[in-house]
Order: structure tokens, then sequence, then C-alpha cells
């Protein structure tokens, strides 16, 4: 390959890096893929499933920032469901399975036909450095590729092992080589790291299971689509099957614990709580004499299937014995065991919230290799990075994201203020604005900052220019029209007999009232959709809840605004503990809002940071 | 942007105490006290609490945004330096929706924040600040390793338990986990609200403006109980008023003792009787004894009393001036030692009042009493169903950081903990 140079290079092609080198072409940035096998772009490693709770609020972000995730999940879905339906519209969250093919194909395509972004095959070896500035990645054969900044996505490929019983071999996904000369590398750079571990279930050959005596979960009759811009879905739409693991399965693991690679003592990685392996379940939850596992088919033309809830490192025939104990699976075939894997990860203290590494320029850090784990985590970090990879490189402003903001801003913080003690997935729970940071507003959150960006496709501007004004009207009328306690009487909604007129917004907050019912006051109509009526009754529900967390936000949102200078020192601030100066010098925080919720950081250590920070400012205004 | 409140002077005995108000509502808020005087005049208002209780006569001052300590809109009332008068203006406004306690360091960071404060001025500050900070974290662990202490962690426990649950019906709905789980969580939120409820009735900041503190003076009979008080009723010219009673009731006298209200109590003598009505005065002086903030005791070298001293209470030999080798000799027929005496009674209830142990108390009292209306509200959206159970979460989780000054701070971390130990999760 000849010698080419480019605004930013992106390491990778998985779900960050996809995100990654989208964003940043859409910034304008001219911009490289650079991934081993092309044909590998946009892979799910794990299950074939996109979205859920958090993580569809993650994918809706992503889409209200122009980006590509939600609706390649559109068009690869085979089976929609809105999970927490019967909830409150907050902690709803649209999650999809995936035909895995289609998925690949459709992002393969999507990038493809993105203007300024060029996808290169090839295994990165090294960073080129000028300095503490990363100015092109060399690739294995010997060619160099030249770049302002680049962004790293390696997920589990930095030292990746992978288990099976007492199998181990080195490698970053069932398959695949790992990268060591870059891992190498970039352990020299001295940056902390840690090592995580995951795991992957059988994979079963769908022919070989006795469909006709399991349950069966459908998706949604009426589907929620992650895409603004998509109302249905594209592929045809299948069922998943539901099994159960029994006491017989449980025996077969318990007494093959000893060769099971978590508990034969090879691995030493943390893994997640939230996923645990089924030794896991069957030691920790002895009690639990049955479990569920979700027949998940990887694909319309695919006859793969992933049992969801089984992950595992016991070896090959042990995973034959106990998959065969369930019902259904009696005569299953496994075309591919299950493994464990562990690979190492970079403290993700190290970044700022661009996601740039600390000490260093234009070297930014995405997905797996932060810390975090799944697909829409992954992409979200990649969106960041891409957009601000691109800022760096075309000398724009950085883009950052807030608690107050976004569940990409909850993350970013959390990583990079907190670290990871396990791999990191996104709960609704972590959102502390989760009443506001909803997946049906997003786009109202997100989508004028990627308006003022230029990353917004015509067709999704004017779409949300028409929704704006939809909703703006929406409200007014329900603001303006008022109604009496006894009109409220016909339409069988009881109110307190206060004689107090209430306005239709104000009725709407009522729980159990829809626009449905309040129609039968105005036999002519509102003259209000049904898509804007579902969110004017969201907006309504939590109305009360926004206005308190709005005096929250912008008190967060103005310590945001309070950023430390480039070349701050906490060395030589009097009066801070020596402990404080150590957390603080790790994590190098953006500003003062960040550093507050450091573990230790007392009121009086924020005043003097406050203090020294004007003092900064003033020396240099002076 | 919140409106803040604190005592601004110094905490304990002084002559004038400043509470200060700052933020948008601080006019609102401090209007519902009094009148306001007009900008930059100061006027002298009776503060009267919005159900009509008097409770104190101050200096009042009220601030322009830009031209205040903070930079903000500010009320400052000054009042008698006295610790009940302080409690019962700081109970009103933690009444007040749009106010809260000022955290440490709060005041000087809005003034920092919004320039005006001189850099230099800063770091002084700042060492303040940290003081406070570690008398606040010293007193919150008094209050946990105290009597408080067990129930506290019960309601850590309870309420980290209860928005467990509702979180892993929201965050792990597609798993293998009960649907509903109101009745446990009602159970839990109740416990904590009834625990709450039951902890701050007993403090009525307008009950220790009338009442002040109660020194019980305590002793077998014929010790000279009665002779003592007479004589520090005689001396004193502050004595507010005098209740007369027979022999065997409690008798009670009100006076000034540098500042604080206090109450003395002259009980019966107690002794083991047959006789009914002084069996009843001698419980009833053990009862009045031991709520008393503080306790005199009187004896004779010979007397055996069979009362529980505490750590504040004052040991003292009655007709001291017929004992030559007593320790610490008091006589109400010579004034021996009623100087001494009295000057220990002030300085023991002036550490008691003062310090932090006021602020902290305050700030659990106005804690508890925020979280109270969250939890009632969390309380009533769980009994609603699962529908409203992210709005519960809500609610708890407010009431759970109001808390956060007794239980210390509780995060998503401490609700993951729980899930996952209590759940079998991951599909």
């Amino acid at each position: 390959m000849k010698q080419c140079s480019f605004d930013v290079v992106v390491v990778g092609g998985g779900h960050a890096g996809c995100e990654a080198a989208y964003a940043a072409a859409r910034m304008g940035a001219n911009t490289a893929l650079v991934t081993l096998k092309q044909s590998d772009i946009g892979v799910m490693s794990c299950n074939p499933a996109i979205g859920g709770l958090g993580k569809g609020h993650l994918v809706r972000e992503i889409d209200a920032l122009g980006g590509v995730m939600g609706v390649v999940a559109d068009k690869a879905g085979i089976q929609f469901r809105l999970l927490n339906r019967r909830k409150g519209p907050a902690v709803q969250g649209p999650r999809a399975q995936a035909d895995r093919k289609l998925y690949q194909e459709h992002m393969q395509r999507a990038l493809g036909a993105t203007p300024s972004l060029q996808i290169i095959e090839g295994e990165v070896a090294s960073f080129e450095f000028e300095g503490d500035t990363v100015v092109g990645v060399n690739l294995i054969d010997g060619a160099q590729i030249k770049t302002k900044t680049t962004i790293l996505t390696s997920g589990t490929f930095l030292n990746g092992v992978i288990h099976i019983g007492n199998e181990r071999k080195s490698g970053g996904r069932m398959g695949d080589k790992p990268s060591v000369p870059l891992a190498n590398q970039l352990l020299s750079l001295d940056l902390k790291m840690g090592r995580l571990k995951t795991g992957t279930p059988p994979r079963l050959n769908g022919e070989t299971i006795d469909w006709s005596v399991l349950d069966s979960q459908p998706g949604d009759e009426s589907p929620t689509m992650f895409s603004f811009l998509h109302d249905r879905p594209f592929a045809n739409q299948i069922s998943c099957g539901i099994t159960f693991t029994n006491e017989a399965t449980h025996d077969v693991i318990r007494k093959n614990l000893e060769h099971s690679s978590m508990y034969g003592g090879y691995i030493e990685g943390v893994g997640p709580r939230y996923c645990p392996s089924i030794e896991d379940k069957v030691v920790r939850f002895a009690d639990k004499t049955s479990h569920q596992v979700f027949l998940e088919p990887e694909g319309l033309s695919d006859k793969t299937v992933y049992p969801n809830g089984i992950s595992t490192s016991l070896p090959y025939e042990v995973q034959v014995n106990y998959v065969r104990s369930m019902k259904g699976l009696e005569s299953v075939e496994i075309l591919q065991p299950g493994y464990a894997i562990e690979y190492d990860f970079v403290d993700p203290r190290a970044l700022s919230s661009t996601l740039e590494l600390g000490g260093y320029h234009g070297l930014f850090l995405a997905g797996q290799i932060n810390g975090t784990t799944g697909y829409e985590e992954a992409a979200a970090q990649g969106l960041v990075a891409g957009l601000n990879a691109a800022a760096v490189a075309l000398d724009r402003d950085p883009i950052t994201f807030s608690r107050a903001d976004s569940y990409i801003g909850v993350m970013v913080d959390d990583l990079t203020t907190l670290g990871v003690t396990e791999p990191y997935r996104m709960f609704t729970s972590r959102a502390e604005y989760r009443l506001t940071l909803r997946a049906d507003n997003a786009d109202q959150r997100l989508s004028p900052l990627a308006q003022d960006l230029g990353i917004l496709g015509p067709d999704r501007v004017s779409g949300f220019e028409v929704k704006m004004e939809e909703l703006q009207a929406g409200r007014a009328i329900l603001d303006n029209l008022k109604v009496t306690p006894s009109d409220l009487e016909k339409i069988g909604i009881t109110s307190k007999k206060d004689g107090q007129k209430r306005s239709l917004f104000q009725v709407l907050s009522f729980p159990g009232t829809d626009l449905g019912t309040i129609n039968q006051l105005y036999p002519e109509g509102l003259g209000i959709s049904d898509r804007i009526a579902v969110q004017l009754k969201n907006d309504a529900t939590y109305a009360t809840y926004a206005e308190r967390q709005k005096r929250e936000m912008e008190v967060l949102k103005r310590d945001e605004k309070t950023i430390f200078p480039e070349t701050f020192v906490y060395d030589d601030i009097d009066g801070l503990s020596s402990e404080l100066r150590k957390k603080l010098t790790l994590v190098r925080p953006d500003n003062i809002a960040q550093a507050a919720r450091i573990e230790g950081m007392t009121p009086a250590a924020l005043v003097l940071l406050l203090a020294k920070i004007k003092k900064f400012h003033q020396a240099k205004s002076a | 942007m919140d409106t803040i409140y604190a005592l601004a002077t110094a905490h304990g005995k002084a002559g004038v105490a400043v509470v200060r108000i700052s933020g948008p509502d601080a006019w609102s808020v401090a209007g519902k006290l009094c009148k306001l005087p007009s900008l930059k005049r100061n006027g002298l208002r009776k503060l009267v609490s919005p159900q009509g209780e008097f409770l104190d006569e101050a200096l009042v001052l009220v601030f322009e945004a830009g031209a205040s300590f903070t930079g903000e809109r500010v009320v400052e009332f000054q009042l008698h330096g006295s610790i009940a008068v302080i409690q019962a203006v700081m109970s009103e406004l933690a009444k007040q929706p749009e106010t809260r306690l000022a955290e440490p360091g709060e005041f000087t960071r809005r003034a920092l924040e919004n320039g005006c404060l001189d850099l230099v001025q800063v770091e002084g500050l700042s060492d303040l600040i940290e003081a406070e900070t570690q008398v606040q974290r010293r007193q919150a662990n008094r209050v946990l390793s105290g009597e408080l202490g067990a129930q506290v962690e019960v309601w850590r426990n309870n309420l980290i338990r209860g928005i467990a649950l509702l979180e892993v019906t929201i965050d792990f709905a597609d798993e293998d986990v009960p649907e509903d789980v109101s009745s446990e969580v009602l159970t839990l939120f109740a416990e904590v609200i009834d625990g709450i409820e039951q902890q701050t009735r007993g403090f009525s900041a307008a009950e220790r403006v009338r009442l002040g503190y109660e020194v019980a003076i305590i002793g077998a009979p014929n010790v000279g109980k009665s002779t003592l008080l007479n004589m520090i009723a005689g001396r004193d010219a502050a004595i507010t008023s005098e209740i007369a009673g027979t022999t065997r009731d409690v008798i009670e006298v009100r006076m000034d003792l540098n500042g604080l209200a206090v109450t003395l109590l002259d009980t019966a003598g107690i002794r083991d009787t047959d006789d009914k009505i002084e069996k009843i005065g001698v419980e009833r002086a053990l009862a009045r004894a031991k709520d008393a903030d503080l306790r005199v005791m009187i004896s004779l070298p010979d007397d055996q009393l069979d009362i529980e001293t505490g750590v504040n209470d004052i040991l003292v030999d009655g007709k001291g001036d017929l004992w030559p080798n007593a320790i610490y000799p008091v006589s109400g027929e010579t004034g021996m030692g009623v100087d001494r005496l009295m000057e220990d009674i002030s300085s023991r209830l002036s550490e008691m009042a003062s310090g932090a142990g006021l602020v902290v108390r305050e700030r659990q009292n106005s804690a508890m009493l925020t979280a109270l209306q969250f939890l009632q509200s969390a309380h009533d959206l769980t009994e609603i169903g699962s529908e409203q159970y992210d709005l519960a979460a809500e609610e708890a989780r407010y009431g759970l950081r109001s808390l956060e000054a007794l239980l210390g701070r509780v995060g998503v971390e401490d609700f993951l903990d729980e899930i996952f130990s209590s759940f079998c999760l991951g599909k």
C-alpha cells in the first residue's frame, strides 16, 4: 500500500470502531478505518441482540446524534421488544434480536457509502510517535499511515487469552489472533492496566433443537424501533425459544467444576456480576433449582442458535452433557463451544472526557479496551472518540457530554472519574436524572447539538424540526385549554373537587390518563397526532420531577463549565491531602463537577481547587 | 440554584448569633418569618413562625444580589445568642421547601464563584471548612456508635434493600426476577418512616425555647436541696418565674444563665417510703431527673443513693459547711461553693449546646424531616404498583440522600451489590 495521510485513523472495526469512523467522517474529517478483515466489520461476537435497559437509551442517543448503530439494528432486527412496557416511559428500553449477517451487511454498506471514509485491511503493529503526539500507525506489512489523530478500539484483543476447560490459547475472539505487538507498545507507555474476563455460551445448531416442546417468546405486536428515522421493521420477524436448566444440568456442572477454567483457577481476570457463567449461577445460587435459558436464533438464514444464560468455560464434553440435559436440547449439536476470554484493559481514569488519552496527544481509546462490556457501550464511546478526534484534527472545539444531558455523559463520567472494577455495563439506575434522560426524548436532548455540529443528515434535520414544531404546538394547546373537576368527571377522571381549573397538560399528568381519554371532551379533536400525544403524555408524567431535576442539573452544568487549565498542577496546592493529590493527578478531572465526584473529595479541597483555577485565569488575563 | 441557610457565627455561647440565608429565594423565605426591612437598612423585627409561634426578636439585614457576602440575595438574622433561639429559627427554615441547610464551605464557595472573595482569603477559609467537615464527620461517627447507631443501620439497610428491589424490577426486567415487589418494599419503607417519626417527635425547637435546659437537683431528703435552690433563686435577678408547689412536687425555677434558658428543678428527696403520696413524688423526681439535661447530685458522706450518674452530672457534698473534708462542698445556708457550682453548670450546658453539637443535631433533625417527606411519597407510589416504581425509586433516593448526614453516602454500587447478591442474574 502506498503511503497516505488522514485526519483520523480508527484501529478496529467492531462496534466502537464503526461508530467512531462514521462520526469522524460525518464531522468532515478524512477518515480511515483499519481492520484485520473487512468482512468482519460490525461482527457481533457475543449475543445477537442490540439494546435493552440502559443500553437501548444509548442506542437512541447515538441515533439522535446521527450515528449508525440504531439504523443498522433496525434493518437487521428480527424481533423487537420494548422492555418495561408496563412501567414508566423513563425506564422503557428498546431491544431487538438482530440477524448477525444482516447486521454486518448493513453496517458495511453504511460505512462504505460514507464519503471521506476509507476502509483499509491490515494489522496495526504500532503507533508512530513524535514526542508525545501520535502521528501515524505502522502496519505489520511495513506500511505506514500518517494521521493527525488515532482512535484505538481493539476490544478484547489486547493480550486476549481464550479458555475452554484447561485449554488456553491466545486470541481476541474465537478464530482470531490477539494483537501482541500493539499490546506490547501500549504496555511500554506506562499506562495503568487491568485484566477482565467475560464468557460466551456454546452455539447450538437450531436444526437439532426440538422447538415443538418449548415455549416461545414472540416480539411486540407493534414494534418499537431504535432509529428516529424508522417506524417499522425491515426484516421478517421471528420468536425466540425458552428452556430451563434443571437438577440434572446442575449435577453435571457441579461434578465438573474443577475442570472449569474459572473454578479450576486458570483465570485471574474479574468477570461481570450481571453476566455470570452457568458455573457461577449453580455455585452461588445453589438453592435455585432451575435457570431460564433463551434460545435466540442468530439469523433468518442461519441455523446457529445462541443460548442466552449459560455462558461457560467448562470443557467441550461437559458442555455437551449439560446442554443435552435440558428440555428440547436432548439431541442438540454444539457448533462452537462456549469459552471464557481474558483480556487487558486500560484504566479509563487516564482518559479525558473526550476519551483522549492523558499525557499524549491525538490518541483516543474507545470500547472494551476502556473496561466496558456491550456493543452499545462500545458504540457510544466510539461516537464520542470519533467526534473529538475529528474535532482535534480539524481544530474545532471539543465535544463533551454531561450526566445532565445523556447516558453517554453518565458513562463517560463514570469511566473517567471512578474507573472500573468489573466490566462496565450501562443500567438506568446509573443515571441520576433518569426521569429526564429518556429514550423517547433522546432526539430532543441531543439532536440540536448534532445539528450545530453539522453531522445530522438533511432527512434527520427536517424530521426533527417537524417533530419539534408539532410538539410545541401540541403543548401550547394542552397548556391553554383548561377544564374543571366536573368536566373531568364526565370522562371518568376523579380529581380534587376544589373548583380549580386545570390545564389539559396537568390533567395528562394523572396516572392512567392519556390523550385518548381527554379527547372525549373534544369530539372535534385537538389536532394532536398519536405520535406527539405519546410524547406529551411522557413529558406530563414527569413534569414535576423534571422541574426538580432541572435545578440540580443547572448547578452541575455550571460546575462543568469551570474547567481545569491543561497545565494545572496539583502538587503545589497547600492544604490538599497527599491522598487527594494522588487521586487528582490520576484522574486529571476536566472540570470542577468531575473533581467533586472523585472519591474522598472534601468541600474544603473543592474550594481550594476553585480558588486555584480562578487565580490561574486571573494571572493569565493580567 | 438552591437557597441555603446556616448559622454564620461561631457555635456556642455568644451574645449575638447570625443566621444567614442565601440564594434566589432568600427574601421570600425570610419574609415568611417577618416583614423584611428595605434594602441596605436593618430593622428590628419579631420573628414569628407561620404557625404564629414567637421565635425571637432579631435585627434583620437584607442584601441584594451582588452586594452580599455570597453575591446572591441574602438575608441575615442577628439573633440573641441563645442556643434554643437559634435552634427554633433554624428549624423553621428547615421546614421551608425552598431551602436546605448549607454544606460546609458552601457560602464560601458561592462567594468565590460569584467573584466576591479576595483569593488570598480563600486558603484561610479552607482551614475553617476543613475543620467543620471534620467535626461533622466525627459527630456522624458518634451517632453511628451511639444510641441512634443501631437504628440508623436498620434504616440504611432497609432503604438499600427497598431501592434495590425496585431497581431490580426495572433494570433486569428481561430476566428471571419478580415483577411485583411492593409488599416487601412497603414493609421496609414503613419501618424507616415509623422510626424517623419517633425520632423527630421528641424534637420540637419551639418547645426548646419555652423550656430551655433542665437541671435537676437531686439527693436524699434533708441534704439541703431546697435551701440551695432558694439561695440560687435569691441571688439571681434573672429568675423569670417561680412555680410554687408542695415539697413533694417538683419545683421549677427558671433563670437565665449566661444566655442559656435554664430551669432548675428541685425534686423530692429520694428514699424508699411507704407513704403513697411521697412515693409518687419520688417517682416523679426520678423521672424528671432522668430526662433533665444535667443533674446536680447532692449527697452527705453517709448517703447511699441508688441513681445512675451520667458523665455530665455534677456531684457535690451537701451542707458543705459542716464537713471539713468535703471534695466539693456546697451550702445553701452559707453560700459556700455556690459560685463554683453555677459556673460548672453554666459551662457544662454551654459545652453540651455548643460546638458542632447544635449544628449536627439540627442537621440530623432537618435531614430526617426532609427524608420523611420523600419516603412517605416513595411509600405511596410503591403502593400504586409497578407502573410507578420509577417514581417511587426516585423519591426513595432523594430520601436516602437527605439522610446522608446520618447514613453516610449510598451510591449505585450499594444497590447493585444488594441486587447481585440476592438475585441470580445474567442471561
